[in-house]
């Protein structure tokens, strides 16, 4: 099953990537490619086969409920690439 | 003497601790050595000599005092996408241009307790994709070696870490930090000549380092030698609480171990990585290195790794999902790039900045990731490839009751050259084949030169491990390395 132009576009949209008209068919060619090649897991069994979510079988770990960071706004605006009034700034958002 | 950037690691320790050179002596030395050579390599991508001439300095000051840390004075690389306080780390990629952190990773701060020099950042493939180090912000890292039919062909070093490999080749740093996903550490130290490990998944912390596939990531040293790869692992390792996944495992010396032999061990050789067409050097080097266990003492025996041959599709599927979410932080907001124009809104901003910020590997895999996880996909895609993840990984544990190391080729072939394997995204992901299933495990693995090529190119062979079994890598590894006896540089460096 290929993707369409027009599926590929949608998947950019998703991932908040814009891919021009011109871009479209080269991204589909490979994508499909790729996808041709990886639905060859289809046919390995894994009936009763539980998903591997990690390969640690560590519990994750608890830590007390205190404060132990923080008053870092100098730090964490450092590198934005536009800060006013102490926050991060973006495009206006509501009209 | 000749010059002291061709010591190896333990060589620089023994010389510092016997007052014959100081780090500060040391780091010049390199710092010389990355002035003449790096721009025909391009390993080294931000140059950080104040830094590391005041580290050395300093370094120097605490041995007269008496404090001498595991890596005290010793001149090394940090690959690009450790965060280094106030140093650029980019992960390679435009998207992170002008990125300072605000803090040091984990493992670099580790180092840097144990007294390392950081000489400068290493180049690599952008955001760790690649394995030829041609997908850089910077511009592709070339290999120090040449092939001897072909000197004017201009190779590539692997990767994703080739900086690192490049540089700890061409003698411009004892260590370089590396990390693997797939393969990123041990298939560009096959191409270079040099030794690297990717310890078992959770002993190196993950705090800090600009994440790729979060359940694959793991950091390592690159070295020249198996002892130089034991020194740097004790210094980079060890839990820390600020990565949930870090293991809690106590660390063992490492060092130690090296020399123990194989006596005894049973050498595992899996018949599922004899695969189709295989390149008869490659082979050639794998059978040596077991003859070379055996003759120390080992046993080797076949074993079964069924699901081999489903490694690399189900990577393909698992490392672009999670790096399609990992790299949606990257939006314009907070760091590195903005691109926008007048009148944009919100969406126009993060669809702009990603267009230019990412390259063109890296949008691919971001897009599949999307894909395999949007709805109605993810039971077929995502679940299904981490249901064979769960049989890779059980391949391992019943091949693991029959051996106590797995040995196979490292790469399918010797250092390819720029443009090769480029029509074809799937003809570059096979270079991994070796390499994946140990990353989809978690187990430990290194690579370490056997000998060269009929093109004079060293070719790599691959050890894994049982998980937190480290030491027995190391202590095979060493057996090969002497035996083989590899003492080759790139001509010219």
């Amino acid at each position: 099953m290929a993707l369409t132009d027009k599926e590929v576009q949608h998947i950019a949209k998703l991932a908040r990537i814009r891919v021009t008209a011109e871009e479209l068919p080269h991204y589909a060619k490979e994508i499909n490619g790729i996808l041709k090649w990886i639905e060859q897991l289809n046919e390995v069994d894994t009936k009763g086969v539980a998903p591997l979510l990690s390969v640690s079988d560590q519990v994750l770990p608890w830590r007390a409920d205190v404060v132990n960071d923080g008053n870092q706004q100098e730090a964490v605006l450092k590198n934005a690439p536009n800060q006013q009034y102490g926050c991060f700034a973006v495009p206006k958002v509501i009209e | 003497m000749t010059s002291p950037t061709h010591m190896t690691l333990a060589e620089a320790r023994d010389a510092l601790a016997a007052k014959k050179i100081s780090s500060v002596e040391l780091t010049q030395a390199h710092l010389t050595a990355i002035e003449k050579h790096n721009p025909a390599l391009n390993a080294y991508v931000h140059h950080t000599p104040e830094i590391a001439l005041a580290q050395a300095k300093a370094s120097d000051e605490r041995r007269a005092s008496g404090s001498i840390g595991l890596l005290e004075g010793i001149p090394v690389g940090i690959k690009d996408l450790f965060c280094t306080k106030g140093v650029n780390s980019q992960s390679a990629s435009k998207i992170l241009t002008g990125f300072k952190p605000e803090y040091e990773s984990t493992v670099t701060t580790n180092l840097f307790r144990e007294g390392a020099v950081m000489l400068g950042k290493t180049n690599m493939d952008e955001f760790a994709m690649g394995s030829a180090n041609i997908t850089s912000t910077y511009g592709n890292c070339i290999n120090p070696w040449k092939r001897a039919d072909a000197p004017e062909k201009q190779l590539v070093p692997g990767g994703s870490s080739g900086g690192s490999a490049a540089a700890v080749a061409a003698r411009l740093g004892f260590m370089a930090t590396g990390t693997d996903t797939g393969g990123s550490i041990r298939q560009p130290a096959a191409f270079t000549g040099i030794v690297g490990i990717k310890p078992t998944y959770g002993r190196c912390s993950r705090w800090g380092i600009i994440a790729f596939a979060s359940s694959l990531d793991q950091a390592g040293p690159m070295t020249r030698t198996v002892r130089d790869a034991a020194i740097s692992l004790q210094a980079m390792a060890g839990h820390d609480p600020k990565d949930s996944t870090s293991a809690v495992q106590k660390l063992p010396n490492f060092e130690a171990i090296i020399g123990a032999g194989v006596k005894g061990l049973k050498i595992g050789i899996p018949n599922e990585y004899r695969i189709d067409g295989m390149n008869p050097e490659i082979t050639a080097a794998w059978d040596k290195g077991a003859a070379i266990l055996k003759a120390a003492g080992a046993e080797i025996v076949n074993v079964s790794l069924p699901h081999t041959k489903y490694a690399l599709p189900t990577y393909y599927v698992l490392a672009p999902a999670e790096c399609s979410s990992n790299l949606a932080r990257y939006d314009g907001v907070r760091f590195g790039l903005r691109v926008m124009d007048d009148g944009d809104n919100l969406n126009d901003m993060y669809e702009k900045t990603r267009a230019a910020g990412f390259g063109a590997e890296v949008k691919r895999r971001i897009l599949i990731g999307t894909y395999v996880l949007s709805a109605g996909y993810y039971d077929a895609y995502y679940k299904q490839a981490q249901r064979v993840r769960a049989l890779i990984a059980r391949d391992f544990v019943e091949a693991f009751k029959q051996c106590d190391v797995i040995l196979t080729p490292t790469a399918p072939s010797d250092a390819f050259a720029i443009g090769d394997n480029q029509d074809d995204p799937v003809a570059m992901y096979l270079n991994d084949v070796f390499t994946i299933p140990a990353s989809l495990a978690g187990l430990p693995a290194m690579a370490l030169p056997i000998g060269l090529s009929k093109a004079g190119l060293p070719l790599g062979l691959h050890l894994i491990g049982r998980a937190f079994d480290e030491e027995t890598v190391f202590k095979t590894a060493e057996v090969i390395e002497r035996e083989a006896g590899f003492n080759f540089a790139p001509a010219g460096y």
